[in-house]
């Protein structure tokens, strides 16, 4: 049996991990795949339907301008799901290179590494998060317009503030697993450094990287959504998750439904990836016995 | 003691200064002119302008203005608000109260959740409360907390009328009355905080006591005949709060993020709603001071959780 398919066997024991797998899955799908079925414009405007309720003809309501929020839904879980994926990805390369780069070399740049992380660690994110945005919004917008220079600027930041953990297991890994065996093995058997790294060492400390990496998709859909909800992510007209809830909390009061299904979207997105995770790490830990 | 708090100190004054180069590279990199309230006034003529550039120095090289920021910084000269019309120190003073007041107690209902839930769900693993705790630990800190403020003021406010969902600072009942106003409107954006806070450190505490409870001195304890009760609070939790410690000061950051949005939410006059007010209105002396004083209090905080493990673990002190 390939340690995948073990891996795969023990992580469908944990039921919850397996049935949030899949309803994940269906959202993903959903958002990927839905805004072709559910063809109706996200920003076409109907004054006779205000704030209404869900009904047939809106299957999640309305907003306070008339537009259908089945389909705003649909495209901000997009956006949402991507800017989750995409800072994941910058977190993981850039803890990975660095965390690579202290693991394997001893001394002073391991040392001025592991600060930089440890500084990384104390540095108050939000804050700095919405000060960076402030301050490079307009400029990237110019470049790369309204949509894509906002979701590049968010994953860069989101994901530059998310790699310290992902470091420092890389780290902790590469210490222990460069004095094993195998790694010795090849060493002596002529094997230069980098190739040391990333046909030995690396393949084999990838576990909790995973895993990690995982609870960083959640961590980013939440810093996204918290973002636009103090309304300094995507510009107005582009309706993400966290944009809808920051939309809708002036109408808690008439219009439940337009503040609690972004909401629950966005529950269900984090609680489905947190128990993924969970289940990952039951999985891929050699020395647990399920 | 004492020699360990002044090392302790002395080895947070590096992380304060990367965190103000941090800062200010972040600012100096920025596009555009950060002053350019005064730019963009019609009523400044250009040569006035100009004037005023040579005078605050925006055109020396980087590391200049860098020194002379940051001995500006210490000297407590922290600027003039663009919005307000107030000195920054001024301005922060009046506001920083009201969120250390919430984050500090909202700490403490962390606290009062975290410990009793994960040290009991610890002591009988797998068992049905350890489950329950264990699924409800989960959804606690997947609920991001901007949506946990929005249920709550659904149920307390609209659906019962409880609570009121604007913090007022301005209460005119005096007394007893005054008090009970003020701990009404505190309630929900402490709950908010707290259940967030609370959920995770469930698990924390929960996975520690459950490391320090198969070791062998515990054994030997029960083995005594010394009463499992004991044996839990006496011997198991002191031990275990050691690595909860260091995990929850590895959260700090977080909390003041969470802090930044219940200011937001409940309309709290402290300096996280400051810092977004202050982005709306492009007030960056406001916005430097306020991260800044952000990241004062994170380092704080990690402080405070040293002084903690160095309490908890008498070994420390001597290292």
């Amino acid at each position: 049996m390939t340690p995948w398919r073990e891996a795969w066997r023990r992580f469908r024991r944990h039921k919850l991990a397996y049935g949030s797998l899949f309803v994940l899955a269906f959202m993903i799908l959903a958002v990927t795949f839905g805004p072709l079925i559910w063809a109706v414009p996200i920003n076409e405007i109907d004054f006779t339907a205000r704030l209404q309720g869900p009904s047939w003809a809106h299957p999640m309501g309305t907003d306070d301008l008339g537009q259908d929020l089945l389909s705003r839904m649909l495209y901000g879980g997009r956006i949402s799901i991507a800017v989750g994926l995409a800072a994941m990805a910058v977190a993981i390369i850039v803890g990975v290179i660095i965390g690579a780069i202290a693991g394997i070399s001893r001394g002073s740049v391991d040392a001025a590494l592991m600060w930089l992380t440890d500084l990384f660690l104390a540095l108050p994110q939000l804050p700095l998060l919405v000060l960076v945005i402030y301050l490079f919004r307009d400029t990237l917008k110019e470049i790369a317009g309204p949509e894509f220079g906002v979701f590049v600027l968010i994953v860069v930041v989101i994901g530059a503030f998310r790699w310290m953990p992902v470091a420092r297991l890389v780290r902790a890994q590469f210490f222990s697993l460069r004095e094993k065996e195998f790694v010795e093995a090849a060493r002596a058997l002529g094997a230069s450094t980098p190739r040391q790294v990333v046909r030995h060492i690396l393949p084999n400390s990838l576990g909790p990287v995973i895993v990690a990496g995982t609870i960083d998709v959640a961590a980013a859909i939440i810093a996204e959504s918290t973002l636009s909800f103090l309304g300094l992510g995507f510009p107005p007209d582009i309706p993400t998750w966290g944009r809808l809830l920051f939309d809708a909390k002036d109408y808690l009061d008439i219009a439940v439904h337009w503040a609690l299904f972004p909401g629950a979207a966005i529950f269900l997105a984090v609680l489905t990836i947190n128990y993924i995770g969970d289940g990952l790490r039951d999985a891929l830990d050699p020395r647990k016995v399920m | 003691m004492s020699q360990y708090l002044l090392r302790r100190l002395l080895i947070a004054l590096p992380s304060l200064l990367g965190i103000s180069v941090v800062l200010f590279v972040v600012l100096a990199l920025a596009p555009g002119d950060p002053f350019e309230e005064l730019a963009t006034n019609p009523n400044i003529p250009p040569e006035v302008r100009e004037n005023i550039r040579i005078a605050f120095g925006l055109d020396d090289p980087i590391y200049i203005r860098y020194f002379r920021w940051l001995t500006a910084m210490l000297q407590g000269d922290w600027g003039f608000s663009f919005a307000s019309r107030i000195n920054v120190d001024d301005l922060i003073l009046q506001r920083v109260g009201v969120t250390l007041l919430i984050i500090g107690s909202s700490q403490i209902v962390a606290l009062a959740i975290a410990l009793p839930v994960g040290v009991y769900a610890a002591a009988r693993p797998y068992s049905i409360f350890d489950q329950i705790a264990n699924t409800l630990a989960f959804i606690g800190f997947s609920l991001p907390p901007f949506f946990t403020g929005l249920l709550l003021i659904l149920l307390f406010s609209i659906q019962l009328d409880w609570l009121p969902f604007v913090y007022r600072a301005d209460i005119e009942a005096t007394g007893w009355a005054f008090y009970w106003e003020h701990i009404k409107q505190a309630i929900m954006p402490v709950l908010v905080l707290g259940i967030f806070q609370g959920a995770s450190w469930t698990r924390y505490v929960r996975s520690a006591v459950l490391d320090m409870i198969r070791l062998e001195y515990v054994t030997t304890a029960r083995a005594k005949g010394l009463r499992e009760r004991g044996v839990i609070i006496k011997h198991v939790v002191r031990n275990a709060m050691i690595p909860v410690v260091t995990l929850v000061a590895l959260q700090m950051p977080a909390v003041f993020g969470g802090a930044i949005i219940t200011e937001q939410i409940f309309r709290i006059p402290g300096i996280g709603s400051l810092l977004i007010t202050a982005v709306l209105a492009n007030d960056t002396p406001v916005i430097m001071a306020v991260t800044f004083v952000f990241a004062i209090l994170v380092i704080l905080f990690n402080l405070l959780a040293d002084i903690i493990y160095g309490w908890l673990d008498p070994r420390i002190t001597y290292r």
